[in-house]
C-alpha cells in the first residue's frame, strides 16, 4: 500500500487517508460508525451483504464504503437521506428470510442483525410472503447451528480459506437458494474452528455446549488468561451467579489477536466435572475419608515437621501460576529440600545445567509473522500451540519458508518448504547441523554428535534456507522437550542456530514453565536462575528414591507423568503422598495418602509467564466448586502452620511482587553456553510414538471438557487405545 | 337576638337533629359496603394478582426461557435458569418468583413474547412457613393448569385493548 495521503470529506468534515484504503477502514479509524455484516477486518472483503452502502457525490447510486477505495476530493455521506433509505431497504431485503426467533436466539442480546435492526431498520414488517426455511447442519460437538437464520455474510467461509487455511465451509448454491455448508456431511474439524462462533454477526453459528443456558445481558464478563498452552492467549470468561458459562476471547494483537483456540474456549467444561474434589481428603486403613481443611493442613504440616528435609519430593504441574511455584520453592528452600521440580514429561534431564535461565520463544509471538526461514524441530505445533501455528501460517503465505524436523508428518494448511520426517531427530539435525556449517567450524557441544555425518540433499536445503534468511527462527517444540536425546537435540538446534545466524526458541509445556523456571521450580536452581549447591532429584528419580514425602501440586500422576514409568504404583510405595489437586481419580486413590482440593484457573488468582516472557496476572473469576480453595492460599496456611517467617501474604498480587522484587530486572534467555563435546546418543534417537500429547489431553481440565472429548480428534484417540 | 336563638337550639338538640336528617337519608339509600369473603368487588381482567404459567392447549409449556421476564423485573423476584429440554427445546429447568420482592408490575407479563407468565386475578392467598413465599415452577404450572379457563377468557376480554 503506497503511503500517499488522500483528502476527502466524510459528512461534511475533511479526513485524511492513504492511497488504497477502503472508505469503511478509514471510518472506522476515525469513529464514524457504518452498519456491516460481512465485512471483518481480520478478513477479506467480500461486499456482499450491501449493508455499508453510502452516498458518494457523483456517484449514480450508493456505493458499499467496504470495497470502495477513498480518492482526492471525495465527498462521502453516510447518514444522508440515499444513504440512510438505502441501508434501511438493504435491512428490509436481509430482514425478509430471518425467523423471528429472538427470544429463544442464543445470540439474542448480542447479536448484530437485532442491533442493526433496531438502528437502521423499520419498526414494522411488511412482508407477508412465505419464509425461506433451511436444515440444520450436524457441524460436530462444538458448533451448534440454526442455518434459517445465516444471511450470507459468508465470514465462516472466509475464516476457513484465509485464518484456517482449510475450507471446512462452503457457499452451495446461488440467490433464494445458496447455503453454507460442508460439501460432504463432516464436522468441523480445525483446532481454530470454533472464531466462527463469534465471526457469526446472527445466530446461525453458535456455541453447542453453551447452548440454551444463559443470556449476554446477565452474565458478567471477566478477563482471564488461557492455561493450556505457553501461548497465554488472553480471554473473557462470561460468568453466571458464579459460574463459567462460557470462555471468548479478548483482544490482543501481541499475543492471540481476535482469536482462541478451541481447546482454550471448550476447556472450561472440565471446571464443573463431576470429578471434582469437594473436600479434602484423607485415607485411613486403605479407607478415605473427608476431613476438614484445618485438620488436613495440621496432618500435612505435623508429617513434614517429622520428615527429614532432605527426604520432601515436590512434584508441580508446568501449569502452575508463577504465586504457587513461588510458595513451592520456598517451602522446599525451609525444609532445606532441592527435590523439586515441573519438567514431568522430560525423559533426558543429562544436561540440565545447560538449561535456558529463562526459557522464551527466541522472539515475540507477533514477530513469528516476519520471519523468512523458520524450521520447527520435535512439535506438532498446530496441536501444541494453535495460535503460534497460526502466526506461522500468517508468515508462510506472506512468503516465509517454513521446514519441519519430525519423526512423524503432521498435516499443515500451507506450503511447507521440507518436511523432513522417518528418522530420529538427532539424525536430522545433524545433518543440518553439518550443511549449515559449512565452511564454517561446528560448536564444540556437537562435534560428537556430528561426526561422520553426511548431510543429504533436503538437509542441505534446510540449512540453506536457514543461511538465506535475514529473519530466521529455530524452534524446539515439546516433542523435542520429551526426546529421550533431548540435550543432544538442543545442542544441534543451537549449533544451527549459531552458524546460520538465526535465533533459537522454545515451545514449553504447560502455561508457565517459563515461571516455574523464574521461581526455581528445579532440582539445580533456584529463583532467578542460581545455581544449587548441590542437585536434587529431578522428576525423572525422584519417584525412584525412598523419600519421607511427596507433594504432587496440580497433577494427574498416572496422565502427567508420563515420562515416569509405574508413577502411581512407584507413588503408591511412597510412605506419604499429599496430592493438591482440582480433581480426585482412581489413580490419586491409588497414589496418594491425602488429597487436598485446589481451585482451576478459573477459581484462583496468579500470573502465568507465557513463552515470549510476558507476566500476565489474571483474578479469579468463578466461585471456588464444594471447598476447593486457591492454591496460593492454601500453600501460605501451609507456610503458617510450618511458621516459616515472612508468609503473611494477603493476596496472589503480594506473593508476586516479592517474588519480582527478588528477581530484578530479567529478560528472556535462551543462550546455550557449553563447550564440552555431547556424547552420540544410543539408540535413544528412535522415533518414539509416545511423546506426542493428544491436543485434548495435555492437562486435567481439557481432559474433562466433555465437548473437546467427543471431538473427532479426541474419539479417534480413543478408539485407538487399547 | 343571637343569644336567643343559639339558647333555643341547644335546647331542642338542633344540631344533633341534623346530624340525625345524614343517617336518616343513608339508612334508606342504596347501599355500598361489601360483605367481604362472602362478598366481592368486580375485578378488571387486567387484574394483576398471583402468578401462573400457562400452557399450549396440548399440553406444552409455552415459556422458552428466553429470560425476557427476568431482565425486566424491576424488583429482581424472579430467577430463571435454562437449559435445552428432553424435546430439545430452550426450556426452563428452574422458574422461581419471590413474592415477597414481586411489586406486582405487570411487566413479566407484558415483556413474555409467548403469553406463558401471566398475573392472574387471584389475590387471596397467604403463607405460613417461610420459604413459602417462593413459587417454583412446578407450583407456577399448576396454578396455571387450574386456572386456565379463567385466564383464557381474561386474555380474551382484554385482546380488543392491546
Amino acid at each position: 500500500m503506497s503511503n500517499d495521503i488522500v483528502k476527502f470529506e466524510v459528512d461534511g468534515k475533511p479526513v485524511e487517508g492513504r492511497q488504497g484504503q477502503m472508505i469503511m477502514e478509514v471510518t472506522d479509524a476515525i469513529g464514524v460508525y457504518i452498519p456491516r455484516f460481512c465485512y471483518h477486518e481480520k478478513l477479506s472483503i467480500a461486499a456482499n451483504c450491501r449493508m455499508c452502502l453510502v452516498e458518494v457525490d457523483n456517484a449514480p447510486k450508493p456505493l458499499v464504503a467496504c470495497a470502495t477505495p477513498i480518492g482526492e476530493g471525495m465527498k462521502v455521506f453516510t447518514r444522508s437521506p440515499k444513504a440512510a433509505a438505502a441501508q434501511k431497504a438493504t435491512m428490509e431485503f436481509l430482514l425478509i428470510n430471518h425467523p423471528l426467533d429472538c427470544p429463544i436466539c442464543d445470540q439474542g442480546g448480542e447479536c448484530e442483525l437485532q442491533d442493526l435492526a433496531m438502528g437502521y431498520g423499520r419498526d414494522v414488517s411488511r412482508y407477508t410472503e412465505k419464509k425461506r426455511i433451511v436444515k440444520d447442519k450436524d457441524l460436530g460437538p462444538l458448533i451448534s447451528t440454526d442455518m434459517t437464520r445465516c444471511i450470507h455474510c459468508t465470514r465462516c467461509v472466509r475464516f476457513g480459506e484465509e485464518i484456517a487455511g482449510i475450507q471446512e465451509l462452503g457457499t452451495i448454491g446461488r440467490a433464494e437458494d445458496m447455503k453454507i455448508s460442508t460439501y460432504i456431511e463432516k464436522s468441523i474439524d480445525h483446532e481454530l474452528s470454533g472464531n466462527i462462533i463469534d465471526l457469526c454477526p446472527v445466530g446461525a453459528l453458535n456455541n453447542k455446549p453453551y447452548r440454551y443456558s444463559a443470556r449476554a445481558w446477565e452474565m458478567e464478563q471477566h478477563p482471564t488468561v488461557s492455561p493450556h498452552d505457553c501461548v497465554g492467549s488472553n480471554l473473557f470468561a462470561h460468568v453466571l451467579r458464579g459460574t463459567v458459562k462460557r470462555i471468548v476471547p479478548r483482544n490482543n494483537e501481541a499475543i492471540n489477536e481476535t482469536w482462541i483456540s478451541d481447546r482454550d474456549r471448550y476447556s472450561y467444561e472440565g471446571i464443573y466435572s463431576s470429578d471434582r474434589m469437594q473436600s479434602p481428603r484423607v485415607k485411613e486403613g486403605g479407607q478415605w475419608h473427608e476431613i476438614s481443611w484445618e485438620d488436613a493442613l495440621e496432618k500435612l504440616a505435623q508429617t513434614l515437621r517429622e520428615s527429614n528435609g532432605e527426604k520432601v519430593g515436590i512434584l508441580a504441574s508446568p501449569s502452575v501460576t508463577i504465586e504457587e511455584a513461588h510458595l513451592l520453592a520456598r517451602i522446599a528452600d525451609y525444609l532445606g529440600t532441592a527435590n523439586i521440580d515441573h519438567r514431568l514429561r522430560r525423559r533426558d534431564f543429562s544436561d540440565q545445567g545447560e538449561d535456558a535461565q529463562f526459557p522464551w520463544l527466541g522472539c515475540d509471538i507477533a514477530d513469528i509473522e516476519n520471519c523468512d526461514a523458520v524450521l520447527i524441530a520435535g512439535s506438532n505445533i498446530r496441536k501444541e500451540a494453535p495460535i503460534l501455528a497460526h502466526r506461522l501460517r500468517k508468515a508462510a503465505v506472506g512468503g516465509a519458508k517454513v521446514g519441519f524436523a519430525n519423526s512423524e508428518v503432521y498435516d499443515y494448511y500451507f506450503k511447507v518448504a521440507e518436511y523432513l520426517a522417518g528418522r530420529g531427530l538427532v539424525e536430522q539435525l545433524s545433518g543440518i547441523a553439518v550443511a549449515a556449517a559449512q565452511g564454517k567450524k561446528l560448536t564444540s557441544a556437537v562435534t560428537d554428535l556430528c561426526k561422520g555425518v553426511k548431510a543429504d540433499k533436503q538437509q542441505k536445503r534446510m540449512a540453506k534456507m536457514l543461511k538465506d534468511a535475514t529473519h530466521g527462527l529455530v524452534l524446539l517444540g515439546n516433542i523435542a522437550g520429551r526426546h529421550k536425546a533431548f540435550s543432544a537435540v538442543r545442542a544441534l538446534a543451537a549449533s544451527i542456530a549459531s552458524t546460520t545466524g538465526t535465533r533459537l526458541g522454545f515451545l514449553s509445556e504447560g502455561a508457565n514453565s517459563a515461571g516455574a523456571h523464574l521461581a526455581g521450580v528445579l532440582p539445580h536452581r533456584r529463583s532467578g536462575g542460581k545455581t544449587r549447591d548441590e542437585d536434587g532429584l529431578h522428576a525423572g528419580e525422584m519417584l525412584d528414591a525412598d523419600l519421607h514425602a511427596v507433594l504432587l501440586f496440580g497433577l494427574e500422576p498416572d496422565l502427567d507423568l508420563t515420562a515416569t514409568e509405574d508413577a502411581v504404583k512407584k507413588l503408591a510405595e511412597q510412605r506419604f503422598v499429599v496430592a493438591f489437586s482440582p480433581y480426585t481419580s482412581d489413580a490419586l486413590d491409588d497414589a496418594a495418602d491425602l488429597q487436598l482440593p485446589i481451585g482451576t484457573f478459573a477459581e484462583t488468582a496468579g500470573t502465568f509467564v507465557n513463552c515470549e516472557g510476558r507476566w500476565q496476572s489474571f483474578a479469579g473469576v468463578a466461585k471456588p466448586v464444594g471447598q476447593a480453595r486457591p492454591g496460593w492460599k492454601v500453600l501460605r496456611v501451609l507456610g503458617n502452620l510450618l511458621e516459616i517467617e515472612g508468609f503473611e501474604y494477603l493476596s496472589a498480587a503480594d506473593v508476586c511482587d516479592e517474588l519480582q522484587e527478588l528477581l530484578g530486572e530479567v529478560t528472556p534467555d535462551n543462550a546455550y553456553r557449553r563447550k564440552k563435546a555431547l556424547r552420540k546418543p544410543n539408540g535413544e534417537d528412535a522415533p518414539a510414538s509416545d511423546v506426542d500429547i493428544p491436543i485434548y489431553e495435555v492437562d486435567a481440565i481439557v481432559r474433562r471438557a466433555t465437548a473437546l472429548q467427543l471431538t473427532p480428534e479426541a474419539q479417534r484417540l480413543r478408539s485407538t487405545d487399547p | 337576638m343571637a343569644t336567643l336563638n343559639s339558647l333555643v337550639k341547644t335546647f331542642l338538640l338542633w344540631e344533633l337533629l341534623q346530624g340525625l336528617r345524614v343517617t336518616l337519608r343513608n339508612f334508606f339509600a342504596e347501599k355500598v359496603t361489601i360483605q367481604y369473603p362472602e362478598e366481592k368487588t368486580p375485578q378488571s381482567p387486567r387484574f394483576r394478582g398471583l402468578h401462573a404459567l400457562r400452557r399450549y392447549p396440548n399440553g406444552e409449556e409455552r415459556c422458552i426461557a428466553c429470560k425476557l421476564c427476568e431482565a425486566v423485573c424491576p424488583a429482581l423476584a424472579i430467577t430463571i435458569e435454562s437449559d435445552t429440554g428432553p424435546d430439545g427445546l430452550r426450556r426452563t429447568t428452574r422458574y422461581d418468583i419471590d413474592l415477597f420482592k414481586c411489586i406486582y408490575c405487570g411487566f413479566c407479563e407484558e415483556a413474555c413474547p409467548v403469553d406463558a407468565i401471566v398475573e392472574t386475578r387471584i389475590h387471596e392467598y397467604h403463607m405460613e412457613t417461610p420459604g413459602q413465599n417462593i413459587l417454583t415452577k412446578d407450583m407456577l404450572l399448576a396454578i396455571g393448569d387450574k386456572y386456565e379457563a379463567m385466564i383464557a377468557a381474561d386474555k380474551a376480554a382484554d385482546a380488543a385493548y392491546l
